[in-house]
């Protein structure tokens, strides 16, 4: 009973639970919601005069609304999860680690889904944001970031003692990302060594694959390549946030 | 479970515990009986939360031997088995009374066809706890004593062999405290079930079968409330406590000054 790695069912049950949390607490679903679609709002009309730039850094900002937003509301509650107790009381239950994380994984990404159709649909339909590709699959890099950024709030929230550290992080693990993912530069323009370094962060392949839909029709090898990493960098980061998932604790 | 005779629901032997660089529980052994509720006594910080995370398996650096329902302490196989609370409740303040109960339900008893079961058993627990009234307030928004009935309800979903509580009653008013001595003696009477129950109010001992009396990371004693007054010469359990730490204290402070004695005959000087 206990041996089975995922438990479809407690998963479920973990999932319900996290988006019932949420849905007692209407304020936090209206700022993750709205807050990501006013910003996208307020960048179209700084760069009214230049739409194609508002064309480039929209799209990356597609991929990179849900990764922040996700990081910090699952640090933050799996801080919280660590520092209340419960998460010692339910590792004591018939309660497996994968089912905790992929419990909060599923939440998490279900919000995420909610959050990028919004923020997508207000930059094609309503802000006329310049894709050629289709805009399922700017979609569906959002969804893989959302995914990326709970995964990463997961990992960091084992390293924080306190949600003052915990929201410290996100500049610490998020702003480098952000400077080095080819949002402000071409990640090719950089030193060499920032540009190697920007190679193996996930959020750089997060804004290529949207690059790549917003300037080819089909889909293009790289844009491939940049959902697989993204995939694979999720998968790995959450199997280490396991792992600090501790049953016992000095 | 009734016709054979059961092992103890909890059996102790040289239990150690380190924690940095103190050693907080030394050398214990004990026994807690199934079908009896055992009271677990001592000062504060005398490591009796300690012993009750190393019972859990939550405890890291446990060395001896602790076997739980005839399993090691901390075995998976015993974590539906087990109704643990911890000191300070662990609940979701942002969902309801019956939200908790139900997610921590669906944890214990998964599925759709323990539907109805779970139902049932949320009900029952929330009414264990005299809480059915407040069942659809937000668990953040109740006082400190119905916090920690609800983080005790969860204890009490399903059908635990062994109830472990980190004192369950604290902050709880008199009424209270007394309807849920009833019912943890119901449950050792009527399921069987073992209950290790830590507490520093002294007069809750009185309702115990068996206690455990502690001091700085040891076992001072462990008997019957009865023996230890007739033990000791007193009228409460209150009294043989004290009676038992100041003979337990004046005999370390004669092989304190015997030690120092013998130091001083040894020393070449």
């Amino acid at each position: 009973m206990t041996t089975a790695p995922l438990s479809p069912a407690r998963t479920a049950a973990t999932a319900t639970r996290v988006l019932r949390q949420l849905h007692n607490d209407p304020r936090t679903i209206a700022l993750l919601l709205l807050v990501p679609c006013l910003l996208l709002l307020l960048l179209r009309y700084v760069f009214d005069g230049s739409p194609e730039t508002f064309d480039g850094i929209g799209a990356s900002l597609l991929g990179i609304f849900p990764l922040i937003t996700m990081f910090l509301v699952t640090s933050i509650a799996t801080l919280r999860e660590r520092t209340s107790g419960t998460l010692e009381r339910l590792l004591a239950l018939p309660l497996g680690k994968a089912d905790f994380i992929a419990g909060y994984a599923l939440a998490f990404g279900t919000l995420a889904a909610v959050q990028s159709l919004l923020t997508t649909g207000l930059a094609v339909l309503g802000l006329g944001l310049d894709v050629t590709g289709s805009p399922w699959l700017l979609l569906l890099v959002a969804l893989l970031d959302a995914v990326l950024g709970t995964a990463l709030g997961l990992f960091v929230s084992a390293f924080a003692a306190s949600e003052f550290q915990a929201v410290q992080f996100m500049p610490a693990v998020i702003f480098p990302q952000l400077l080095l993912c080819g949002l402000f530069t071409p990640r090719d323009q950089m030193h060499p060594v920032l540009e190697a370094v920007s190679d193996v962060l996930p959020m750089s392949y997060a804004v290529d694959g949207m690059n790549e839909v917003q300037q080819h029709a089909g889909i293009t090898g790289d844009f491939v390549r940049d959902v697989l990493v993204m995939v694979g960098c999720a998968l790995l980061v959450l199997a280490v946030g396991a792992a600090t998932l501790r049953r016992r604790t000095a | 479970m009734m016709n054979k005779e059961p092992g103890p629901a909890i059996r102790a032997t040289g239990l150690t515990v380190v924690r940095g660089p103190r050693t907080v529980l030394r050398d214990l052994g004990f026994t807690v009986p199934a079908g009896r509720v055992t009271g677990l006594l001592g000062p504060s910080g005398c490591g009796k939360s300690t012993l009750i995370r190393a019972v859990m398996g939550t405890q890291a650096k446990v060395t001896g031997d602790l076997h739980v329902l005839g399993r090691p302490a901390g075995h998976p196989a015993l974590r539906a088995r087990i109704g643990y609370v911890t000191q300070a409740p662990a609940v979701f303040d942002d969902l309801t009374v019956r939200q908790n109960l139900e997610y921590f339900a669906a944890v214990l008893d998964p599925g759709r066809r323990a539907a109805a079961r779970r139902r049932e058993n949320v009900t029952r627990a929330v009414a264990d706890v005299d809480l059915t009234r407040h069942a659809d307030a937000l668990a953040g928004n109740l006082s400190g004593g119905q916090r920690s009935r609800v983080s005790l309800a969860v204890a009490l979903l399903g059908t635990p062999e062994l109830l472990v509580l980190d004192e369950p009653t604290v902050g709880l008013d008199p009424v209270l405290r007394r309807d849920l001595w009833d019912l943890f003696g119901t449950i050792a009477a009527d399921r069987g079930a073992g209950l290790l129950v830590s507490s520093h109010v002294m007069d809750e001992a009185e309702r115990c079968h068996d206690l455990l009396l502690m001091r700085e990371g040891g076992i001072l004693a462990q008997d019957t409330p009865d023996a230890l007054k007739t033990r000791t010469g007193t009228d409460t359990v209150e009294a043989a406590f004290l009676s038992l730490i100041d003979q337990a204290a004046e005999a370390e402070s004669e092989s304190a000054a015997g030690a120092a004695r013998s130091r001083r005959q040894e020393s070449p000087r």
